[in-house]
């Protein structure tokens, strides 16, 4: 039998969504034609507000990859807006003139933002905040810094504005309602959710009309009713959406304010399903995700001759996704006469939860603050149940219930199969049990690639792997993910998202926030924190020494006798008969024992006392010569041969690039020890094909070499690419160090990240990617500005001398007879 | 003079040494290490690891441990015991501290030079 022709409008979640439960019931039973506006393929629309502050790109928020589509053999048109659907034909046809038959339509338009159509609206730099484009444009905007103004304290426009303070701008919110999120939440709640986004430095401004956006060639500010200005560089309205349904409506298929369905999803017309934002199901519109997988779900069915799959709406829950705010909000919470309301609020704790109740049942919920039960109450109003047995305590949470703090594991025990562990996705813990049951599933990620459970937005992780653990039992290991140490349960990768998220900056915010189960961490995780924080706050980061291991707290590497080793740095190599004299008096001057010259190409002082090294610094210090860093997870050496000075097979001056290099980069603190070599040509003299970052120069220019070894392992390196100038091959090796100080876990060498994240991944993001190229390499040079500063200068101008000298002497007493 | 009665000498201030930090007393019974845990209490070890005899003074102070430099040993504060998978034990030297001083007991330190039987 011949495939149906299936062809599809729209590409975003809700299709791509109907399309996988498609091919999960039927596989072979349709040839699928997809026509998307937008020029790219399906992404979580749901995830835009993460990659507008910054916290995830766009690779990270794709759900279908272009081999999704080549997998199942959609024909996919990028970019290609669809301009008629022709009925009696069964053909739609695209603006670039396509023209597809279809034996099944889905209309998935989704929905357009609203312009308010005050004076000006049409002016360059006003924005809405609905794909990735408007992301784009945002971030773009953002670059060049200013003033914005959002429109809007919704959702998303709490989120934009959260997004543009993160990109550097100075942000004011507009909102016609005396609170902010009214439809979400209560007075009360939107009251502690104003003063928590002002507290982040962002200016909120309710009761404010907008009167005119003011500007002549592009907009530069905004004016209120009131006669307030409020300049701006950047004016964002997300002030609400409707639905996109003019297509539809050309096509004469009924239309509302949205496609009209019945439950089966079917428009006016038997074979066009309308799906997604742009449906209109029992008289409501929907925009939360939840309720359009449960269409996308009905649709599927449908499809493959399942003529009972019906849409019902269900109570539907938000939670604002806003790094440091935590808030829920689910079912129906407006005042009315027959309800009943419990209230709970801690102002110390910044808490606010509030419970509606009709007859014993939960209705409603806003929680603020403290929003770990909201699954839980969630799961209760979708069941309805009667609450009476467990009112006294039922807004202290599940942990109340039965008495005493239940473990959450119990918790998650007593939870029925239907409950819902994932909002976004709509799965069911029983979705989860059997799929592992069944596939024999071990780990968090296969549960997600089989369930889609914590696939979205990511906010039940945990509940995900307490589901994951009671399956399993101690068989278990959620760490797939290895914990940092003994401390935590929670891996480098995910410590350092969250540093990030929530804007940790101290090592006792980070234990506080992410639960350490010590007081005060260990020797394994703090000199980790300490770095991940130096990284990721260059400039606000004061580094503590106390979490240092011994080395980098007095720059120099202790030896098994408690002695120290002293290296100082000689750029590239190279050294001076002044240098080398200055070495020789100090070596007199202190008795050092040993001198060595070291496979980085300097020479090691070793067995310096380490009340000693503070003047055995000054000496070197005042000779010129500065800390080598010979003990640092940091810069070591950039080892040269002699390149065009002398060689007469040189192409290039390797010498002179490795100083530059070493110059350039000397004082960066990376996860582990970088060591570099520049080579003047293949013979490869200095060895730069198994160091950490390698240079070959060539006639052409230079070859540049990552991922290398000769320690434990041994690593030839591999070719990262290929740069014509010294500049521009300093741009990427800093690139490359940038991406590997943001992605390295504490104490993993290039080569062990690389293999870890895929050599390509970073060849795309610092050669072929220039503009990502400039970003992260501008990212290091901020904070070269902060890490290039002499230890050794500042040991000798006092700091911190108590560490050198012992706090005292005793005489020997006599011992009692 | 009776054996067990500690004999107090002052060696600094508790604000000579940084929190999670330690300092070094050297005695001619060889180096002590002072150390001064986050919550601000006081400990005194010998300042050699029962392992490879590290200085335990350059390690990482965390809760009441210690972790040796060498050969990351975690040794406790409270008993010199090494912690874990590891076994070995440094002397613990009885500490006082009386406004804001820190004193050691002299007695304990002395029996430190005499030889283990």
């Amino acid at each position: 039998m011949a495939k149906q022709k299936l062809v599809v409008i729209g590409n975003g979640m809700a299709p791509g969504r109907a399309l996988e439960k498609l091919f999960e019931l039927a596989p072979d039973a349709y040839e699928v034609t997809i026509f998307n506006a937008e020029p790219r393929v399906n992404y979580d629309r749901i995830m835009l507000s993460p990659v507008l502050s910054g916290e995830k790109t766009f690779e990270q928020i794709v759900i279908h990859g272009d081999g999704w589509y080549i997998d199942h053999g959609i024909t996919l048109y990028k970019g290609h807006k669809v301009t008629e659907i022709n009925r009696d034909a069964r053909t739609v046809t695209s603006e670039h003139g396509e023209t597809v038959p279809y034996d099944k339509l889905i209309i998935a338009t989704g929905s357009n933002p609203v312009i308010i159509p005050v004076p000006g609206h049409q002016l360059p730099g006003v924005l809405t905040y609905r794909d990735l484009d408007d992301v784009h444009a945002m971030m773009l905007a953002a670059k060049s810094g200013g003033k914005a103004v959002v429109i809007g304290g919704g959702l998303l426009g709490l989120e934009a504005a959260a997004g543009l303070q993160a990109q550097g701008m100075e942000v004011v919110v507009l909102h016609l309602m005396p609170t902010l999120m009214e439809r979400q939440l209560d007075p009360a709640a939107g009251y502690l959710l104003q003063k928590a986004v002002e507290s982040r430095g962002i200016k909120v401004h309710c009761k404010a009309n907008t009167h005119e956006i003011t500007g002549t060639d592009r907009v530069t500010g905004v004016r209120l009713d009131d006669g307030t200005i409020y300049p701006a560089d950047l004016v964002v309205m997300a002030v609400g959406i409707r639905p996109n349904a003019g297509l539809a409506k050309m096509a004469g298929l009924e239309v509302n304010r949205g496609i009209v369905v019945s439950p089966d999803m079917r428009s006016s017309d038997p074979d066009i399903f309308a799906l997604g934002e742009c449906a209109e199901a029992s008289g409501q519109v929907f925009g939360l995700v939840a309720p359009l997988y449960d269409m996308a779900g009905v649709v599927a069915r449908q499809l493959t001759g399942d003529a009972t799959a019906a849409f019902s709406p269900q109570a539907t829950a938000t939670k604002l996704k806003v790094t440091g705010i935590d808030l829920y909000s689910a079912g129906d919470f407006a005042d009315a006469k027959d309800r009943e309301e419990i209230v709970l609020r801690d102002p110390m704790r910044g808490v606010y939860k509030r419970l509606i109740l009709k007859d014993n049942i939960l209705i409603g919920a806003v929680l603020y603050g403290d929003t770990g039960d909201g699954p839980w109450f969630f799961d209760m109003i979708r069941r309805g149940t009667d609450i009476s047995e467990m009112r006294e305590t039922l807004i202290f949470g599940q942990g109340y219930q039965g008495g005493g703090l239940a473990d959450p594991m119990a918790a998650v025990a007593a939870l029925p199969d239907e409950a819902e562990i994932c909002g976004c996705n709509g799965v069911c813990k029983g979705k989860i049990t059997t799929k592992i049951a069944e596939l024999g599933l071990t780990s968090l990620d296969a549960v997600r690639a089989h369930t889609k459970a914590s696939a979205s937005c990511g906010s039940c992780t945990g509940l995900v792997e307490q589901v994951i653990r009671l399956s399993l039992g101690d068989s278990y290991n959620p760490a797939a993910v290895q914990p940092m140490c003994g401390c935590t349960d929670l891996g480098h990768d995910d410590v350092r998202r969250l540093i990030k998220a929530k804007e940790l900056k101290s090592i006792p915010a980070i234990m506080q926030e992410l639960g350490w189960k010590t007081s005060c961490g260990c020797a394994k995780c703090r000199p980790a924190l300490n770095y991940y924080l130096i990284c990721d706050w260059p400039g606000e980061y004061a580094d503590d020494s106390q979490s240092r291991y011994i080395n980098e707290r007095v720059h120099a590497n202790i030896q098994k006798d408690g002695t120290y080793s002293v290296v100082p740095r000689m750029w590239g190599g190279l050294t001076s008969a002044k240098e080398l004299r200055a070495i020789a008096d100090v070596v007199d001057k202190f008795a050092i024992p040993t001198v060595k010259v070291t496979g980085g190409q300097r020479i090691d002082l070793l067995g310096v006392k380490k009340e000693d090294l503070p003047a055995v610094w000054s000496d070197l210090n005042q000779a010129g010569m500065i800390s080598g860093a010979a003990y640092a997870k940091g810069l070591r050496t950039v080892k040269t041969c002699v390149g065009t000075d002398w060689c007469r097979f040189g192409t290039q001056d390797s010498t002179g690039l490795g100083v530059k290099i070493e110059k350039f980069m000397w004082g960066s603190w990376t996860p582990a020890k970088v060591k570099m070599a520049v080579s003047g040509c293949p013979r490869n003299c200095a060895e730069a094909t198994c160091k950490d970052v390698g240079v070959i120069c060539v006639d052409s220019g230079y070859e540049i070499h990552f991922a290398g070894a000769a320690g434990l392992d041994i690593h030839g390196t591999q070719v990262l690419g290929h740069a014509r100038t010294e500049d521009e091959t300093i741009e990427i090796i800093a690139a490359l160090t940038q991406l590997y100080r943001e992605q390295g876990r504490y104490l993993e060498r290039i080569y062990k990240w690389a293999k870890r994240v895929g050599s390509d991944s970073i060849k795309k993001a610092v050669i072929e990617d220039t503009a990502r190229r400039r970003v992260l390499f501008d990212r290091f040079v901020l904070s070269q500005r902060y890490a290039q500063i002499d230890p050794w200068a500042e040991r000798v101008a006092g700091k911190d001398a108590h560490e050198f000298a012992p706090i005292g002497t005793l005489g020997l007493p006599q011992a009692a007879e | 003079m009776n054996a067990m009665t500690p004999e107090w000498i002052d060696v600094g201030a508790e604000s000579d040494i940084p929190l999670r930090g330690a300092r070094v007393v050297r005695s001619a019974a060889g180096d002590i290490a002072v150390f001064r845990a986050a919550d601000g209490s006081v400990f005194a070890l010998r300042d050699r690891c029962p392992h490879k005899g590290g200085p335990l003074s350059q390690g990482i102070v965390h809760g009441h441990g210690v972790t040796c430099p060498l050969h990351n040993w975690v040794i406790s504060l409270e008993t010199g015991e090494a912690q874990g998978a590891d076994h070995g034990c440094t002397p613990k030297i009885p500490v006082q501290r009386l406004d804001g001083r820190i004193l050691l007991d002299a007695q304990a330190i002395a029996r430190l030079a005499v030889p283990h039987g």
